[in-house]
């Protein structure tokens, strides 16, 4: 032991260290820079990401199994309530439904009179957000599919209230997405009510977007729904976004002061959907 | 001599998956911010240890792992990890004799170099520039500091016996 202990506090010095962080740094600018003006680097982050899913896997299943324990050790009395409440809500949407085929069915009949080209129906696919923190510096969640199931960057994703974000880098296996709460990230929008159009830019608060570009004398109200344009070409059009809470007009400022807050629970949200739309131009993403 | 090695690595990488775990477990809004830099308090710890299985290329490769999970640019961390590597390496038998105190003021001084590297780098690259918040992780891993170093001194007593 005394002869290992010798062995490893030998003072003499570690050969060629500068040198070889001299190579490191120099590589490490070479990536940084090949990274960020050119996307060539997918191939390695797709590896390095496949040995990291495993971790991603163990961090992420402590929170499944107690969301497994909690569901298998619910009483059968709150298990009964919960299903009166599916089935009242069932109800409901059906009845809603209904009527959508309906409204559907009228608007291909008068789009096909106005001779505008019809909507494509949009491709979901369920993905589950995996308890697994990214960067703490941005608003950022990974979900459980990846490139194997056809996810592609710039990818939109809703939940059942409205948006949640985009996709910004595809793994084989699982995927970062951006919120749309990022200060990154910003978003075409209009107003529901008048088809106003404007950019709704995230805050950095998970309850909050900013409409910067609004003029002081914009038709704009507290209240209003805020629907995707689908002018960016990343997100579909028509998905709820925000709900306008409050505008402040300052008379000598150019531009009104408008927040709203986003309809999707971005903090509570488990499971997500992922839109498939086929985007008719492909404009860069509004995050970078 | 290469199973004396493999037997020093392993207490290595053990800490290094349940640091990359820590580093990725779910923390409440609140106190997300503050959670210190596993990743660069270990790769100080083992340089510091041992310098020669452990160097700055051990250091860069991580940081490679790190910047994928986190999803950052890809050498960001490397560059900043393999830096505060190198400092730890060049005075690491300095290091090994200071007293606690003056280490955790050392390992300030490296992880303010770390968190300033990667602040510049996403300065250079345009990546907003965050609040103050930012700087948090710096005092954190100072605090920790102590703790971590005692206890990794129990599991790297045992890396060097070859244990």
């Amino acid at each position: 032991m005394v002869a290992s202990r010798g062995n490893n506090t030998n003072p003499a010095r570690i050969p060629a260290l500068g040198l070889r962080l001299l190579a490191l740094v120099f590589l490490s600018i070479l990536l940084m820079y090949l990274d960020h003006r050119e996307n060539h680097l997918d191939g390695i982050r797709k590896g390095v990401g496949a040995a990291v899913y495993p971790l991603r896997l163990a961090v992420d299943a402590p929170v499944r199994v107690w969301g497994w324990l909690g569901e298998s050790t619910t009483s059968r009395n709150d298990l009964e309530l919960e299903l009166g409440r599916l089935r009242a809500e069932r109800l409901l949407t059906n009845a809603r439904l209904q009527r959508l085929t309906a409204l559907e069915a009228e608007n291909a009949r008068l789009r096909a009179l106005l001779d505008a080209r019809t909507r494509v129906r949009d491709e979901v696919r369920v993905a589950e957000i995996m308890a697994v923190d990214a960067n703490p510096y941005e608003h950022n969640l990974v979900i459980d599919i990846g490139s194997r199931d056809g996810v592609y960057d710039g990818q939109a994703i809703v939940d059942a209230d409205g948006v949640v974000g985009q996709v910004i880098k595809t793994g084989v296996m699982t995927s970062q997405a951006v919120l749309i709460s990022d200060t990154d990230h910003a978003l075409p929008v209009e107003v529901n009510r008048n088809g106003l159009r404007t950019i709704a830019v995230g805050t950095g608060e998970i309850d909050q977007l900013d409409l910067p570009f609004l003029p002081n004398n914009a038709d704009i109200r507290a209240g209003d729904l805020l629907v995707t344009s689908g002018l960016g070409g990343a997100f579909p059009a028509g998905y709820p976004v925000a709900v306008v809470n409050m505008v402040t007009r300052i008379p000598q400022e150019p531009f009104a002061d408008v927040t709203a807050t986003p309809s999707a629970a971005l903090d509570q949200v488990r499971e997500v959907m992922l839109v498939w739309s086929r985007p008719t131009v492909v404009v860069e993403d509004a995050d970078e | 001599m290469s199973r004396d090695r493999a037997s020093r690595r392993l207490p290595i990488i053990i800490t290094l998956i349940v640091g990359l775990m820590l580093t990725i477990m779910p923390l409440p809004d609140s106190i997300r911010a503050f959670r210190p830099d596993w990743m660069a308090l270990l790769v100080i710890f083992w340089a510091m240890q041992l310098p020669r299985t452990w160097s700055i290329g051990s250091a860069w490769i991580v940081g490679i792992v790190l910047d994928v999970s986190y999803g950052t640019l890809l050498g960001q961390h490397a560059l900043a990890l393999c830096f505060i590597a190198f400092v730890t390496v060049r005075f690491h038998l300095l290091m090994r004799v200071f007293p606690l105190s003056q280490l955790s003021a050392t390992v300030f001084a490296l992880l303010a170099i770390y968190q300033f590297l990667l602040f510049w780098v996403n300065g250079v690259a345009g990546v907003t520039a965050p609040s103050i918040t930012y700087w948090a992780p710096v005092i954190t891993g100072t605090l920790i500091w102590p703790f971590l170093f005692m206890f990794l001194s129990g599991v790297g007593y045992r890396a060097r016996s070859g244990g």
